[in-house]
């Protein structure tokens, strides 16, 4: 059976089994990025967080990201697993793993994962707050798109 | 018939999670107007859409047997 090195779940993350995912003889290092629910954000006390995603296309928006890591560092490998539901304070959102022969296309790939994600995956995260609930938007707050859509790197080289 | 899918405060707004409506061969664009006809409560110029899960501008056609989502703001991660 071929491991799924995307997944969106929405199930507690394991993330042992997502390093594993990305183990292999060559690699000398490995990154783990693990995003949690925080408590407090700008002064205000989250409860809970809901997220919401749009799974097909989550999936191949991972897959968009793998391509680009592997088109600046072919040598590392990655593996993410987004979780989607009710999530409480210190829950883990998101795990990336990616391993390379050497540390630094490791921290530099799981960096840049982490940053597309936020700009093209269609995950949606919802407050809930003592005072109420709210469907929180573009947290890079580079909306509205100059092109009306998230740059794919393919098609920035075809511009 | 084109499918729609609606994410997030859209989806809360609509009621629906989906929609299937009798349209073909039409833009994005001439889409997002039909729909905040029907639904006055939605506007979806800042939105984003994706058909058949590819990122779409307002010009994209969109055809009978497709499947366009809008898709919010994203705050995944």
């Amino acid at each position: 059976m071929t491991v799924a090195l995307f997944e969106i779940i929405n199930q507690p993350i394991d993330v042992e089994q997502v390093r594993q995912k990305v183990m292999n003889r060559n690699a000398g290092a490995i990154t783990l990025f693990i995003g949690t629910v925080r408590e407090i954000t700008n002064g205000k006390k989250t409860l809970h967080l809901e997220y919401q995603a749009y799974p097909a296309m989550a999936i191949k928006m991972f897959e968009q990201i793998a391509k680009e890591i592997q088109e600046q560092w072919p040598e590392a490998i990655v593996a993410i697993t987004h979780r989607v539901g009710r999530l409480d304070i210190s829950d883990i959102a998101v795990v990336i793993a990616v391993s390379s022969p050497h540390r630094k296309v490791a921290y530099m790939a799981n960096e840049y994962a982490i940053d597309r994600i936020k700009q093209i995956v269609p995950i949606w995260k919802k407050e809930h707050w003592e005072d109420g609930t709210e469907w929180i938007g573009d947290q890079l707050e580079n909306i509205p798109y100059p092109q009306g859509k998230p740059v794919i790197r393919e098609e920035e080289r075809k511009a | 018939m084109i499918n729609i899918l609606l994410f997030a405060h859209l989806q809360e707004l609509v009621g629906e999670s989906q929609l299937k409506v009798e349209l073909s061969d039409v833009t994005v664009a001439q889409l997002k107007e039909w729909l905040e006809k029907q639904y006055p409560q939605l506007s979806l110029q800042q939105i984003m859409t994706a058909v058949n899960e590819e990122f779409a501008t307002d010009t994209t056609i969109v055809k009978s047997g497709d499947t366009i989502a809008f898709i919010p703001p994203i705050s995944g991660g």
